[in-house]
Formats: structure tokens, C-alpha cells, sequence
């Protein structure tokens, strides 16, 4: 967990980064921090793992005060991407991933072992282990950046623009790929990006930053919904309703079928009846349902979860999940 | 032309005549050039740390080097044989002297060059500053220091030449006694040979470089 109390961050030259910051990161919940150029995302985090000290106020980290906690520690119990990546070019890749294990100590065959996981993880080929950064492609050097955060199981990750360096598509599979992992790894998160789409789709929660300030911190949805103020709006954009699509999965506005014995005959067939095209995973968007809903014959399509129909879902069901009042 | 073929002849008769006495003149030139240049590193390297480490005392440690660069090497031998008297010591300090600078400026430039990201994520892993300077600084610095070793011995092996007007031997004793009495085929058996001397010292610090180098992609092709 990481607490923000009234944390005011004043450089040496008088730059005021932050004022007045509070905010809550709940233990396994990823919170983005996301703003324009020179808000103070960066300094936000590097105040947790005090690479820079609060002038005013209290970085709690699991409860406390992490100015009483030991530096050294501290740091490495939190696994930490920086914006410009900044890995090591005199070692192998395999080395900058295994440098916070090697820092604590682990013996080598678990450090072996955690390296070719991870490796994995990132979806790298193996024999990259003994290549060098500047050997790689920018994409597949932030990759690695994460690896080597993760490296040591940290039960705090911040990460700072971490797919920043990313084309589009390459940046969406790694989104996923990371949403996938963060399941699994149950973190705590600070996240920094100025996309407010990838805010949306890494957030539980988002805390949207003007200069030096945090002016909403919400859910993605509650954003979306009601946006606190103009700059919140403008900072959305104008598809608002159509960004939401993007976060709101069908589970959320089918209709759920009602339970039926498991291997019932009927249930099965409806899902592969119309082939893997034809039914909707319950995980999906709204903006993938409605695509489908758009090309499809039927108005009404099944929703399936590990090859059974949990439910339905028709145009009718999104609509209503917006409610009459919302436009465009 | 023919007098320059004939001169080069001659030259390489009198080293085959003269062998051991060059031998003799060879390793006296090589040891003063490697011991000053080992206690130069020794001395340089710490020092360099030191003014990156603490920001004040980088421009004192800086100004002495490079007073010590400023006097010429000759005045520097001059200098030492009053204090201390003619023969190896005198040679050797001025050498050390004048090998410092290149390895101290090389160390500090090495030091400070790397990347302010690259620092922040070695302490953003929470290496503490020793660790960082071991496992990031210096190694990320070591080809820069290096550099300044390579040229550091170059011009050491040409300095070494006048270790010969104290006492301190070295292949000077042929090249400076060859002038004097016109004997050219002396004079280019012993510049030859010491310039044969520095090229081969060069590669030699290359191979090192590479061997206990990091294994980096650009300091791999030097070696391969
Ligand atoms: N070491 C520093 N000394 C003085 N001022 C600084 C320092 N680091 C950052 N600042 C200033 O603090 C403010 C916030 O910087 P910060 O790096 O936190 O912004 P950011 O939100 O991360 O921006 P970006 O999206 O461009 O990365 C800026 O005005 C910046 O110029
Ligand atoms: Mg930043």
C-alpha cells in the first residue's frame, strides 16, 4: 500500500513539482498517475522510493513513514521502470534483469531460473539473455526495463511511462499482456503515463494531475461518468461515451442466463454452434460486443466464459447501460 | 633514396652487432616506462574517483595534473636531478609526473559521462553509492579510462628518451649519444625500436582492454 498525505515537493532551485498531494494506492490495485508534460508524475514517484524527500507531508509505504524506513531496503522492495528505461549497457540483458536479486543476495540457480521466467514473461526469445541493450530494439529494451523491475517479486511496482517508447500496436500488446500478468502477480502499482487511454485501460484507479495537483482521483468508469471539472473533460476528449466502451467489459451489462447444470447439451452447443466468431468472452469490451452486434444477423448474441453461455447480449443491453441522458 | 636504404641497413647491422646492449638499453626503457605508468594508474585512477565523489576537490586535483602536463618534460628531468641526484629514481618520478594527467583527466571524464538515467535506476534498485560506483560508474567508464592509459604510455615510451640526460638509461642512450656524434644508423636503431616499443605496448593495452573489459559489443569487434 502507498499513502500520500499532504505531500509538497519543492526542488532545491524553487520549482514547486507538487503541492497538497493525497492520494491512496490499495494494496494490489494499480493507480495511474496521468497529466500533461511537467506536472509532477515523476517526481510523485520518485518520492516513494525516495529518490527525492516530501518538503512537506508524509509518504506512508505499507503503513510507514518511508523517511523512518531504510533507504537502501526500501528500494529494493520496489521494483521501479524509469521513464528513459536506463539500462545497463556493460551488462547482458539477462544481468540487468537479475541486478536486484543479485543485489539481495540470491543464490544463482534461482536467479538462473527467474531470469529465463521473466524472459518469458516479456515474451523474449531466451537466447537474449547474453545480448546486450543496445543490441535490442527501443520496444524490446523497455520490455526488459519491466522485466528487470519485476525482477524480485516486488510487492510495490512504479513504473514510469513504461511503454512509452512503443508503437501503437506493440504498446496494446503489452498492455494486455501486463494486465494478464498483474492478475496474476497481485502488485501494488503506481503507474505514470500522459495517455488517458492507457490510463483507463491499466487503472483501478486514476488520479489526473494538473500542474502540481491532483484534480480527480476516481475510477476509470467514474471519470468517464462524471468528470469533476473542464479541464478533467477536456483532458477525456470528446468520446467520452466511446472511450467508456473501451472500458466497460459485456460481463457487466448482459443479461446473465440463469444457471443450468454443468454439460448441459443445449448450453454447449449454442456457444460453438455459430463457431468462436459468433459468441461473445465475457471478458471482452463493449466495443468489441458492439462490432459484433453491428455485423451480426442476430440481434441478440451469446455470451460465453471457458466454452459456456453465461449470459446475453444485445445493442439494447449497452444502451441501457449508458442510461437515456447520455448523448453522442 | 639510396643513402636512406643504406642508412636503414646500416641501422639494422648495428642492432645486430649491438644486440645485447640494446637489450640491456630495451629493458631499461621498458621498465621505466612501466613503472611510472603503473603507479601513474595507481595514483590517478583513486584520485580521479576522488574529485568525482567530492565536487570541491575536482578543480584543485585537476589544476595540479595539469600544472604538472604544463612544464615540459625536460624541465621536469632538470628539475628532479637537484632533489634527487641522477640515475632511475629522478627518471622515474619525472615519467610518473608527466604520466598522470591523461589517466586522471580520462577518469574523471570517464566517471561523470555516464548517463544521469543510468544512475537513477542503479539507485532507483537501491545499489548503495559504492555499489554503484563499482558495478556502474566503472565499468561504464572503463573504456574512457583506458584511452587515457593508451595515450598516457604512448607518450610515456617518448619521454622515456630523455631519462637518458639523469642517468636513467633507456634507449635515449642511443638516440641522444647518436645525435651527438652523427652516428644516424645508431639514432634510428633507437628511435625505430621505441616506436616499435609504443605501438606494441598500444595493442597490448587493447587486449586487456577487451579481456577484462565489459564484453561490450564495441570493444569486442576491437579485439576480434
Ligand atoms: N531535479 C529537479 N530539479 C528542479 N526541478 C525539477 C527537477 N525534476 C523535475 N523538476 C521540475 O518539476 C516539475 C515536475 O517534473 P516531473 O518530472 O515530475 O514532471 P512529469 O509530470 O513527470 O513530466 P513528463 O510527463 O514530461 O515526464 C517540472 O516543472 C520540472 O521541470
Ligand atoms: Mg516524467
Amino acid at each position: 500500500m502507498i499513502e500520500f498525505e499532504n505531500v509538497t515537493k519543492v526542488y532545491p532551485d524553487g520549482t514547486k513539482a507538487i503541492e497538497e498531494v493525497s492520494f491512496t494506492v490499495e494494496e494490489g490495485t494499480t493507480t495511474v498517475l496521468v497529466g500533461p508534460s511537467g506536472c509532477g508524475k515523476t517526481t510523485s514517484m520518485k518520492l516513494v522510493n525516495r529518490l527525492e524527500e516530501p518538503t512537506e507531508g508524509t509518504v506512508y509505504v505499507d503503513g510507514v513513514d518511508n523517511m523512518a524506513q531504510d533507504r537502501i531496503d526500501l528500494r529494493r522492495n520496489i521494483g521501479y521502470v524509469i521513464q528513459e528505461i536506463g539500462l545497463f549497457d556493460h551488462m547482458t540483458v539477462g544481468e540487468n534483469i537479475a541486478t536486484v536479486p543479485e543485489l539481495r543476495e540470491w543464490e544463482q540457480s534461482r536467479i538462473d531460473e527467474r531470469v529465463d521466467e521473466l524472459l518469458e514473461l516479456m515474451d523474449l526469445p531466451g537466447n537474449y539473455r547474453d545480448q546486450y541493450p543496445r543490441e535490442l530494439s527501443g520496444g524490446q529494451q523497455q520490455r526488459i526495463g519491466v522485466a528487470r523491475a519485476l525482477a524480485a517479486d516486488p510487492d510495490i511496482l512504479l513504473m514510469d511511462e513504461p511503454f512509452g517508447a512503443l508503437d501503437p500496436i506493440t504498446r496494446d500488446n503489452l498492455q494486455d499482456e501486463f494486465l494478464e500478468i498483474q492478475d496474476r502477480i497481485n502488485t501494488t502499482i503506481l503507474f505514470v503515463t500522459h495517455s488517458i487511454d492507457e490510463a483507463l485501460k491499466m487503472g483501478d484507479q486514476i488520479a489526473i494531475f494538473d500542474v502540481g495537483e491532483i484534480v480527480q482521483y476516481d475510477t476509470p468508469t467514474e471519470i468517464l461518468q462524471n468528470p469533476k471539472n473542464e479541464f478533467v473533460e477536456n483532458f477525456i476528449g470528446d468520446n467520452r461515451t466511446f472511450k467508456q466502451l473501451a472500458i466497460t467489459t459485456v460481463e457487466e451489462v448482459m443479461e446473465p442466463r440463469e444457471e443450468r447444470p454443468p454439460g448441459d447439451g443445449d448450453v454447449i452447443s449454442a456457444a460453438t454452434d455459430g463457431g468462436d466468431d459468433y459468441a461473445i468472452p465475457a471478458d471482452a469490451s463493449l466495443q468489441v460486443a458492439l462490432t459484433k452486434l453491428l455485423g451480426s444477423e442476430d440481434p441478440t448474441l451469446p455470451v460465453v466464459r471457458d466454452g459456456r453461455v453465461v449470459g446475453t447480449v444485445s445493442e439494447r443491453h449497452v444502451r441501457s447501460y449508458f442510461g437515456p441522458t447520455e448523448e453522442s | 633514396m639510396q643513402s636512406a636504404v643504406s642508412t636503414v641497413a646500416e641501422s639494422i647491422q648495428f642492432l645486430s652487432e649491438n644486440f645485447p646492449e640494446f637489450l640491456q638499453l630495451l629493458q631499461e626503457h621498458l621498465l621505466l616506462v612501466i613503472i611510472s605508468e603503473i603507479t601513474a594508474i595507481a595514483i590517478a585512477v583513486p584520485l580521479g574517483v576522488l574529485a568525482v565523489r567530492h565536487e570541491r576537490l575536482k578543480s584543485p586535483i585537476l589544476s595540479i595534473g595539469n600544472v604538472a602536463q604544463t612544464v615540459p618534460p625536460l624541465a621536469i628531468i632538470a628539475l628532479m636531478f637537484p632533489v634527487l641526484g641522477l640515475g632511475f629514481l629522478p627518471s622515474f618520478v619525472a615519467l610518473f609526473i608527466y604520466a598522470l594527467l591523461p589517466v586522471l583527466v580520462n577518469t574523471i571524464t570517464g566517471l561523470e559521462d555516464v548517463e544521469e538515467s543510468t544512475i537513477n535506476a542503479a539507485k532507483g534498485m537501491g545499489m548503495t553509492p559504492y555499489e554503484r560506483l563499482t558495478k556502474i560508474r566503472f565499468p561504464l567508464a572503463l573504456p574512457v579510462i583506458f584511452a587515457g592509459i593508451r595515450t598516457s604510455m604512448v607518450i610515456n615510451v617518448g619521454t622515456a628518451y630523455l631519462a637518458f640526460f639523469i642517468g636513467g638509461g633507456g634507449l635515449g642512450v642511443w638516440v641522444i649519444s647518436g645525435i651527438n656524434l652523427f652516428n644516424m644508423p645508431q639514432v634510428l636503431a633507437g628511435a625505430v625500436t621505441g616506436a616499435l616499443l609504443a605501438i606494441t605496448l598500444d595493442i597490448g593495452l587493447a587486449v586487456i582492454e577487451s579481456r577484462i573489459g565489459t564484453a561490450s559489443p564495441d570493444s569486442s569487434q576491437v579485439a576480434a
